[in-house]
């Protein structure tokens, strides 16, 4: 696909543009270089290493380099409880990391609050941000993970991420604005 | 164990010690709550004594507590105070363990504190003062340790919901239904 959109004539990059082939080109280079930001909290950070290490490998998927600066990554993974007191914490990272941004919660603890039914663990981190891909398990399996990325690859790939849905529904309205 | 420790006790401060007993292997004393301070100080002096070793201070709440399978004794009724804090010691010089135990009443739960004796009670009151809301006197620094500042009431009281969450943030585009898709989010 990349050789196929290489060109120097602006009328065809035009049509290109038209047909949605740039952004589809766009969306294919985004979901083989996601860079996360590992938000570890518990002791589900262990099997993300074991993900990140050389048995499992996510550097197949071109997902293995984690920045530790928000505004250096476009995948949040929320690896482990979320608890209340955290919470702004957490959507204060979220809310830094630069457009387009992906998240994934990274066991059931940070899916659902597990077996945490207190007052002090928040029920999800879906209450906070928005997630895309979920991976239940405690900890979840690294055949998991994997899974749930190759998962969130295709959401990228059909723009239908929580942030790149949200600019389209941004355009849609300033389209209709403007008419 | 430490019979020797509480025979000490007993005839150094007849009167600040309400009973002593023995729990499980561990030696306990009840100190009434005024006079706290100076028998916490004699035990951590007293070449006899030498508790240098603070274990942990915390607090039980007794809200509701039925002995199972025991009639009401002199040690359970009615009129037993809500609240016992609990601080453990420990003499690394002696090898012995004492427990000092101070019963606070539930429309006055105020107690001497004892980090100026011993340092590592100064988090341990503070947790237990999160926890629990115990206030403790001359604290050096009595805050939430755990809990934010936000927080109303104290989570491990008995007559706290337990799943009763208290949020600092929320998502502002969370459907009123969770379970209702919009055709965005299908």
């Amino acid at each position: 696909m990349g050789v196929e959109l290489a060109t120097t004539r602006l009328d065809l990059a035009a049509q290109w543009a038209k047909d949605g082939k740039v952004a589809r080109a766009t969306n294919w280079g985004r979901k083989f270089s996601l860079f996360t930001y590992p938000f570890v909290t518990a002791c589900c950070g262990m099997e993300f290493m074991s993900v990140a290490g050389p048995k499992y490998d996510i550097a197949r998927f071109g997902a293995e380099f984690p920045r530790f600066s928000p505004r250096q990554s476009d995948l949040l993974m929320v690896v482990g409880t979320i608890t209340e007191k955290q919470g702004p914490a957490l959507k204060r990272v979220f809310d830094q990391m630069a457009e387009p941004k992906w998240v994934i919660a990274f066991g059931v603890c940070a899916s659902t609050g597990g077996f945490y039914q207190n007052y002090s663990a928040m029920p999800g981190c879906d209450q906070v941000i928005p997630v895309d891909v979920y991976i239940p398990g405690c900890p979840p399996r690294p055949e998991q993970v994997l899974d749930a990325l190759i998962m969130l690859m295709d959401r990228v790939q059909e723009g239908r991420g929580h942030s790149q849905l949200r600019v389209k529904q941004e355009q849609a309205i300033a389209a209709q604005n403007e008419e | 164990m430490s019979q020797k420790v509480l025979d000490a006790l007993k005839a150094k401060f007849p009167d600040a010690v309400v009973r002593t007993g023995t729990s499980h292997t561990d030696d306990i004393v009840w100190v009434k709550r005024e006079p706290l301070l100076e028998v916490a100080t004699w035990l951590k002096t007293d070449p006899a004594m030498l508790f240098d070793a603070p274990v942990f201070a915390t607090c039980i709440d007794w809200l509701d507590w039925k002995p199972l399978g025991r009639p009401p004794s002199e040690h359970w009724n009615d009129t037993k105070p809500r609240f016992t804090v609990c601080y453990q010691l420990r003499s690394t010089a002696h090898k012995h363990r004492l427990r000092v135990e101070v019963e606070l009443p539930e429309n006055d739960v105020r107690c001497p504190s004892l980090a100026s004796l011993w340092p590592a009670f100064d988090w341990q009151e503070r947790e237990t003062f999160d926890m629990y809301g115990v206030q403790f006197d001359n604290h050096p620094d009595l805050r939430r340790i755990y809990m934010y500042e936000e927080f109303v009431g104290y989570p491990l009281r008995k007559d706290y919901p337990k799943e009763k969450r208290q949020p600092l943030v929320r998502r502002d585009d969370l459907p009123l239904n969770p379970l209702k898709r919009t055709p965005d989010h299908g």
